[in-house]
């Protein structure tokens, strides 16, 4: 069978790739374009190591197949950053140690930008919730939480 | 919220939170994980694992597998030498090299569902899967047994039919699935019980629990055809890697590489070895470099996860609170092989307390489980919950606060431990005054809401570290050393540079070598690295400054013991040495030529005196007594830190181990089926704490500098999992009257004992 | 390498006939998230994958009349951005945004959620107290079927070969109506249900005057409890009738012992969220709105 072949965006670069019809996204974002930055916690959805947005929208790349990226727009952990400027979760992560070991660290932040950009005053609740598809064994959340809810205050305060 | 910023008013960089040093890497994805290292030409490896709990190999036959296109190598047991029956370190734990050889490969029988039988290297990831099912194994299906008790039994299925046990009294006749007796005893326990007015006897049982990484193991091999082998890996030990694929492979260990990735997470579970002497196997007889990971499934069934266990104590007290007697009876799984944590599991059980009289029994005891491995203090979360627990008991029995109670008993400098060693400068009294005094004790408990406490200990570990410290051409400094940083060690470790040569932070580079880079390092384990490698990097700096006074010496021409350092450069020791301008580092760097070339220090030593860490913990959490779901709504960690070098990262040690110990209190268990296989294995039926869980978790960092370290550093990272469970159990027999022996506290089991203390009720 | 084919289908037609050519290899592929997870578990391995996404009618949300048409593919989480949905059956979308993470949410489908035909499907108790028609094409014809009779057991349902789910249709509402619905799962996010119980009731006055209880993950199917439905009809939902419908609920069970749940705990559970459930139901019927976490 001939591979399929698709032309996709990442990072707001068109991207082409070959692909098999049973591949996942996070196979070929991982194997095939080099983009290791989504991570492969348990690939059956339940750990958000491999968070990305497709068309905006947060999924776990490992429930995604490669074909599906066909005219999307796909963004992975390597866009975070603009240039060599961190984008302000990037930052308060590292300043608030919301990090240990740093493998669920990608998905973390693609998932609380995917929040603060629908809702930039979340309750810790709602943050909580929200991030819940994204497991941290190392950090028991706390300091994740606060960076999160830091941003949030410093995004409202630059709103004003 | 946690602690406020502590500036250590002691140090100048010791106690601040700088950004740490591997901060931009792993937030924009650049940091590189074992899976994410290629080779060009690699060839990706999978196992073959027993779809059986017990059974005899009759036959394996991998020609069909061998003959598929794109299929390279295939291993089994036949490829990897035979071991001898030696006791070798494991991490934390003790592993017998005959043993672990058979745990990689299984050889004459498979001991427990997942245990690998083959191994194949392909092309790609789809034809090695098609390639392990055309290896057809012959098994001789036998009985098998999964829970302690039963493994005891003597009637029970046996898994190494010579296994006598070692240690028993009177000496065993024959052999059972018992691998060994311990005993730790202190004074006369029978003495004790008889003058105590109170004695409290339960038992208790917990179930096996995983580390939870959420990096699954993975590692790359390549070998050359001269012989000598790369290695990438996610490991706790680099070096243990290399040790242990040289005697499984027959190899030198100088023709070993290993190069740890960044680590995923490892809680002592990446201490051992399992893909790795695979893939080196795959990539010598294929001549290719080999790729491995494993599944999420892989990792549950196959990797060591820790011990359940059966706990029997007994304490007995005087009115006034004073424990005058206590034992304490521990049946351990080891999982397929013999080497569970039933000794420090014992050790710690009483850690805590100042007690006369102490007995202690502890079994090790093999089952057809996966061989178990470090996790976290491995073993004293099981023993603590016991008789932490059972303290709890005595306080209600007594009607006395629980920390009061614990403080009328509290182990100080100069208590005898029930196993022989005498407590130095230590901080539990201080740990538990701490508690008592903090924020969230002296709140009272919120209406729904009850209150449980509990306590722990573990010994901390120093071990085998080097480290070396070079200038670079321009007088920063990079600072390398060969453990795995699993928490921001980096960090610490330029901390105590920068505190020690006087020069800023960010002036210096630590990174992690390579095994052959950096002389030996004993493993990321014990809580050891910022002590023990720690200690390593201060005295590969003293090495360094004591080079740099040198070279200042021979730049003014008067003898070293005329230089000082302070502030980051050298100076005249005095106005009898003469009148000299400072020099600092990148002065002395720039002029290093004239002065004896390169200018490096390096240590490497063997690290005694690990301070002994305590830790208590507060929990206030509801149940619902519809449904027996429990809510925990505040918690605080306090423990004595030593001093904390980069508090974040030690508030953040305490908070994910508290985390981690909720989870083995509430919800984490293995479940095994019938035919012996696991039936959660997978992140939704295997139930680690989600962030909606929990709440945030507060942390109280008491400092009782440790004398032994110059920066009165000791161990924290795994004192936190220990005191959880109990608080967690302790606060539920709080809030519902109903004390639980069994963990976890699941919702059914939980909703299951609020309905039989309630019988009316449950009639309705 | 692989034998499996990928199509996107762009009419509903074209799907049935996809998947009548695909000769019962053929897989629908709305969020993945169950397809994915099995295909990667070894459980299926479909010879032709069939995305559906591409179908407006798929994956669309319409209003007619206060009924409501959600299109089969549509991901749970447009359903939750659908203000006037969740006014209308805030039960159903409360249930249909419970499966799975936020990830999950981006991705997962009602109608792939009822495909899956898994007992414990979250949407699907929470459906079938709503009354909610599932439409369904074949290659030839359309015809639709209760939500209740769609599954026949555990990963099976009763479609034809060659037949796809299109949409599930709500009913308009009467006045004075609210659904619910609660799950109980060990942590408070990322589990199976061990027990779903879904309520809709109509209010007049203080009188219940019709509901629906729709109960999951205690049977082989999602159970349609009408005894407990008949128990709070005409009531007050007072304890004795609340009393009632929660034994029906228990009675109804015929759950099985296994690592999420035991039976004594899923029979017991069953009644306690009967309770539960209604009360929040009732509280939104009589325009009292409770919102989840």
């Amino acid at each position: 069978m001939a591979k399929i072949h698709v032309e996709t965006t990442i990072n707001g670069a068109p991207t082409e790739f070959l692909c098999e019809a049973n591949q996942t996204l996070l196979d070929v974002l991982r194997d095939q374009l080099g983009l290791t930055g989504s991570k492969e916690g348990c690939g059956s959805g339940d750990c958000g190591a491999c968070s990305v947005t497709v068309d905006g929208r947060l999924v776990c790349s490992c429930l995604v197949l490669a074909p599906e990226a066909q005219g999307a727009k796909v963004e992975t952990i390597e866009g975070m950053a603009q240039g060599d400027k961190l984008h302000p979760l990037q930052k308060k992560f590292v300043e608030m140690a919301a990090l240990q070991c740093g493998i669920c660290t990608p998905g973390f932040l693609i998932a609380s930008r995917a929040l603060l950009e629908r809702n930039n005053n979340p309750t810790e609740t709602e943050i909580r919730y929200w991030l819940a598809g994204n497991l941290c064994r190392c950090t028991g959340y706390d300091k994740i939480i606060h960076a999160v809810m830091e941003v949030a205050a410093e995004m409202r305060e630059s709103a004003k | 919220m946690s602690n406020p910023p502590t500036n250590n008013p002691k140090y100048k960089w010791i106690g601040t939170r700088p950004d740490r040093p591997d901060g931009a890497d792993k937030v924009t994805g650049r940091a590189r994980f074992a899976a994410d290292f290629n080779l060009a030409g690699q060839l990706i490896g999978k196992v073959l694992r027993s779809p059986h709990a017990h059974a005899r190999i009759k036959s394996i036959d991998t020609s069909k597998a061998e003959a598929l296109a794109g299929v390279k190598a295939v291993v089994t047991s036949r490829d990897f030498p035979e071991q001898p029956d030696v006791i070798v370190p494991a991490g934390e734990m003790q592993v017998n090299l005959r043993d672990v050889t058979r745990n990689i490969m299984a050889r004459e029988k498979v001991l427990y569902e997942g245990h690998a039988v083959a191994a194949v290297a392909a092309t790609n990831e789809a034809i090695a899967k098609q390639a392990l099912a055309l290896i057809k194994v012959n098994y001789e299906v036998l009985p098998h047994v999964i829970d302690v008790a039963a493994a005891m039994k003597p009637n029970a299925p046996l898994l190494h039919e010579h296994l006598m046990t070692e240690g028993a009294k009177p000496a065993a006749a024959r052999p059972s699935n018992i691998a060994k007796r311990i005993e730790f005893a202190k004074g006369d326990t029978a003495a004790g019980f008889a003058k105590a007015d109170v004695v409290i006897e339960r038992d208790y049982t917990t179930q096996a629990v995983h580390q939870g990484y959420i990096e699954p193991h993975a590692t790359l091999a390549s070998a050359s055809e001269d012989g000598q082998v790369q290695i990438w890996s996610t490991t706790q030990g680099h070096f243990q890697v290399r040790g242990f694929c040289a005697r499984l492979l027959n190899m030198e260990t100088s023709q070993i590489r290993v190069t740890p990735s960044e680590i995923g997470g490892g809680f002592g579970g990446k201490t051992v070895v399992y893909l790795e002497p695979l893939a080196v196997r795959l990539s010598q007889k294929s001549g290719k470099p080999v790729k491995m990971t494993m599944s999420r499934d892989d990792v549950f069934r196959a990797s060591g996860p820790a011990p359940g266990a059966d706990v029997h104590v007994k304490i007995g007290a005087m009115k006034d609170g004073r424990i005058v007697a206590a034992e304490c009876t521990v049946a351990m799984q080891a999982g397929a092989f013999p080497g569970s944590p039933v000794g420090p599991a014992c050790m710690c059980s009483y850690a805590c307390y100042d007690i006369d009289n102490v007995f202690i029994v502890g079994y090790d005891v093999v089952s057809n489980r996966p061989k178990v491995a470090a996790y976290r203090a491995p073993g004293a979360p099981i023993s603590s919950f016991a008789v932490e627990s059972t303290i709890d008991l005595l306080a209600q029995q007594l009607k006395m606060d629980p920390i009061d109670l614990r403080l009328k008993n509290a182990a100080a400098k100069g208590t005898k431990t029930a196993y022989g060693v005498t407590f130095g400068t230590i901080g539990m009294v201080e740990t538990l005054e701490a508690a008592k005094n903090s924020p969230h004790y002296k709140t009272p408990v919120k209406p729904g809401f009850a209150r449980g406490v509990a306590a722990g200990f573990w010994f901390n570990v120093g071990a085998d570290s080097s480290a070396a410290a070079h200038v670079g051409e321009d007088g920063t400094v990079t600072v390398i050393s060969g453990n795995p940083d699993i928490g921001g060690s980096r960090a610490s470790l330029a901390l105590m540079a920068a505190e020690e040569l006087g020069i800023d932070y960010d002036k210096i580079r630590p990174v992690i070598a390579d095994t052959a880079s950096i002389g030996f390092n004993f493993v990321t384990g014990g809580s050891r690295v910022t002590f023990a490698t720690g200690l390593a990097v201060v005295n590969s700096v003293r090495d360094l400054i004591r080079d740099l006074k040198g070279r200042a010496a021979k730049t003014w021409g008067v003898d070293p013991e005329g230089v000082i350092w302070e502030n980051g450069m050298a100076k005249p020791a005095g106005s009898n040495v003469g009148t000299f301008e400072p020099l600092t580092i990148a002065q002395l760097a720039a002029t290093a030529g004239k002065t004896g070339g390169p200018i490096n220090g390096h240590a490497q030593l063997n690290v005694t005196g690990a301070g002994p860490g305590f830790g208590v913990h507060i929990c206030d959490l509801a149940v619902d007594a519809d449904t027996g779901i429990v809510t925990v709504g505040r918690y605080t960690a306090a423990q004595d830190v030593g001093t904390a070098i980069h508090p974040s990262y030690v508030e953040g040690q305490l908070q994910g181990g508290a985390v981690q110990g909720i989870g083995w209190a509430l919800n984490e268990e293995y479940i095994y089926n019938a035919q012996g296989r696991l039936a959660n294995p997978g992140f939704l039926d295997y139930r680690i704490p989600v962030a909606s869980d929990l709440p945030m978790i507060e942390t109280v960092l008491v400092e009782v500098p440790n004398p032994t370290h110059p920066y009165g550093v000791r161990g924290v990272g795994e004192v936190p999992i220990i005191p959880p469970l109990a608080a967690v159990a302790n606060a539920v027999a709080r809030s519902t009257g109903i004390r639980m022996y069994d963990l976890p506290l699941s919702p059914p089991k939980l909703s299951a004992a609020l309905d039989a203390a309630r019988p009316l009720m449950a009639a309705e | 390498m692989t034998d499996i084919l990928y199509k996107v289908a762009k009419t509903v037609r074209e799907a049935a006939s996809l998947m009548a050519a695909a000769k019962g290899k053929g897989r629908i592929l709305a969020g993945g998230t169950d397809l994915l997870v099995q295909m990667k578990a070894g459980m299926v391995a479909p010879g032709t994958i069939i995305d559906v996404k591409k179908i407006p009618e798929m994956v669309s949300i319409t209003e007619t009349k206060g009924s409501y048409r959600i299109g089969a593919a549509t991901p749970a989480a447009v359903i939750g951005e659908h203000k006037k949905l969740k006014k209308a059956w805030p039960g159903v979308v409360e249930a249909i945004n419970l499966i799975g993470s936020t990830q999950v949410q981006g991705r997962a489908s009602a109608g792939g959620n009822l495909c899956n035909a898994s007992p414990a499907a979250d949407s699907v108790p929470a459906l079938v107290a709503a009354g909610a028609i599932v439409t369904i094409q074949g290659p030839k014809t359309r015809r639709t079927v209760p939500v209740e009779k769609f599954t026949s057991g555990p990963g099976k349902t009763t479609l034809k070969a060659g037949e796809i789910v299109v949409s599930l249709t709500l009913p308009a509402r009467p006045k004075a109506s609210g659904d619910a619905y609660l799950r109980l799962i060990p942590r408070t996010e990322m589990d199976i249900a061990v027990v779903g119980v879904g309520v809709s009731l109509t209010m007049k006055g203080d009188t219940c005057v019709s509901a629906r209880v729709g109960l999951g993950a205690v049977a082989p199917t999602v159970l349609l409890v009408e005894a407990a439905a008949k128990a709070l009809t005409g009531s007050k939902l007072d304890a004795t009738a609340l009393d009632a419908a929660a034994n029906a609920c228990s009675a109804a069970c015929r759950p099985i012992d296994d690592k999420r749940g035991t039976i004594r705990y899923r029979t017991k559970i069953a009644g306690v969220l009967l309770r539960r459930a209604t009360a929040i139901a009732a509280d939104r019927a009589r325009g009292i709105s409770k919102q989840g976490h």
